[in-house]
């Protein structure tokens, strides 16, 4: 039986893991090579590294971090952050990323959707979509959720199905960063006019938020970054309480 | 130990060599007809689209060499998908060492399947040491049916393939190098049981 995933995100900036990190055990806290082989072993199904850096050589700094996440981690993982060609994408999944994920160049430039999934394959391309209710609706917004665009989540999502993505990455800029739960109606919304895996991000605090967004919000796999990096919820405590609720976990 | 991975252009070929080195093998990249000829295990990896790999297998002529060859050949995903008899995917004729046809998932389920599955039903020594009902990671949108070379099943709203055997021939459905301890067995049992 296929399982639900739980993925951890870990933000890059310059090479470097940025949001706060409380592992004792690491011997050096902004090491994302080191976190994602602890991640690996400790039980996560996949990793999202996600580069937030702006500099010039944030191409080359992000394609030799995935080549050492590849040598060192046997779990699949997804990169994003800034891709914007046919090229970027070339350069990271030959040095070893699994999936790439792309964003605000999809919304831009719909086509290049097309033209990865020509080139890579639906299995490898991850479009994330950040959206924001505002009046009941939902609007997908660009730069980190700063920025609005016109497009409703659900047009957006089945255009994005259309042009052949393999998954969606969609964080609800209302839950992010709150820790009260997933936006499981919208969620449920996607999983259920898609064909498509749903990942889940934005609002995880506690277990019983991912048991939700599994059953109420028909996630097929579920997205956090603090609570595991602060270590508030262990990934193998969370896959116990998980199956404790019926729902498939890997263990 | 000498083990060559076919580099035709289709496929995540640092993550399998990597893996490799993890279990303290040099692997190879190769796509030279003689340097895969004269290995002692040879992996054919693949992802992507079925047609299009097969026409980059057949410009390096390579459809010729690999259903000749006699030592353990090891074919990963769309690597296995090719070892077909043919794929629905781009109406594709494949290299035919497996007498099975790769069909599409029908709509009753999410496509692609993405995540870690369980493998059932395992028979070769490809799963040495490797439980029943252990989980391993998979990602694609068609899949081999259930055939008398099939040497491991999985279910996704019907039971499939997850791995066959014909002769020296073996292949996965899901990633060996991608699916943690359990996977890393399955590459050991490749290169030192087989």
């Amino acid at each position: 039986m296929l399982t639900k995933r739980i993925i951890p995100c870990l933000d890059i900036k310059n090479g470097r893991t940025v949001k706060g990190i409380n592992f004792v055990d690491l011997r050096d806290a902004g090491d994302p090579v080191e976190l994602a082989e602890i991640y690996a072993k400790t039980g996560a199904d996949e990793l999202v590294f996600l580069d937030i850096s702006a500099t010039e050589e944030r191409r080359r700094t992000l394609a030799d971090l995935v080549l050492r996440v590849a040598e060192k981690v046997n779990i699949p993982f997804t990169v994003g952050g800034g891709i914007s060609s046919v090229e970027d994408v070339d350069i990271l999944l030959h040095n070893g990323a699994d999936k790439v994920s792309i964003n605000s160049s999809a919304v831009k430039n719909p086509q290049l959707i097309n033209d990865l999934v020509a080139k890579f394959g639906s299995q490898c391309i991850v479009v994330a979509i950040d959206a924001k209710q505002i009046d009941g609706e939902w609007i997908v917004h660009l730069v980190g959720g700063k920025v609005p665009t016109t497009l409703n989540l659900f047009t957006w999502a089945k255009e994005v199905e259309e042009r052949g993505a393999g998954e969606i990455l969609f964080t609800s800029m209302n839950h992010d960063g709150t820790k009260d739960g997933f936006a499981n109606e919208a969620l449920a919304k996607l999983s259920t006019e898609l064909n498509i895996p749903i990942i889940a991000s934005g609002g995880a605090g506690n277990m019983q938020h991912f048991t939700d967004t599994f059953i109420e919000g028909k996630a097929d796999a579920a997205l956090a970054a603090s609570v595991f990096h602060f270590k508030e919820i262990e990934i193998k405590d969370l896959k116990e309480e998980l199956k404790r609720n019926n729902i498939p976990v890997r263990l | 130990m000498n083990i060559v991975i076919i580099d035709y252009g289709a496929g995540n070929i640092q993550s399998i060599k990597f893996a490799f080195q993890r279990l303290g093998y040099e692997a190879i990249l190769s796509k030279d007809a003689e340097e895969i000829m004269a290995a002692d295990k040879v992996i054919f990896p693949g992802v992507g689209e079925a047609s299009s790999a097969m026409k980059k297998l057949r410009e390096s002529k390579l459809d010729q060499i690999i259903p000749t060859l006699k030592q353990p050949v090891l074919g990963i995903c769309l690597g296995m998908q090719l070892m077909c008899h043919s794929s629905e995917e781009g109406d594709t004729q494949g290299l035919g060492i497996f007498d099975v046809d790769v069909v599409r998932f029908s709509k009753d389920v999410k496509v692609p399947q993405i995540g870690w599955n369980q493998i059932t039903n395992l028979k070769s020594d490809l799963f040495k040491n490797v439980k029943e009902k252990e989980h391993i990671y998979l990602v694609h949108s068609f899949y081999a049916p259930l055939c008398e070379e099939t040497i491991a099943e999985a279910e996704y709203g019907l039971g499939y393939s997850a791995a066959l055997k014909k002769n020296n021939f073996y292949g996965t459905q899901f990633h060996p190098e991608k699916s943690s301890e359990v996977g890393e067995q399955i590459l050991r049992n490749f290169i030192e049981t087989i």
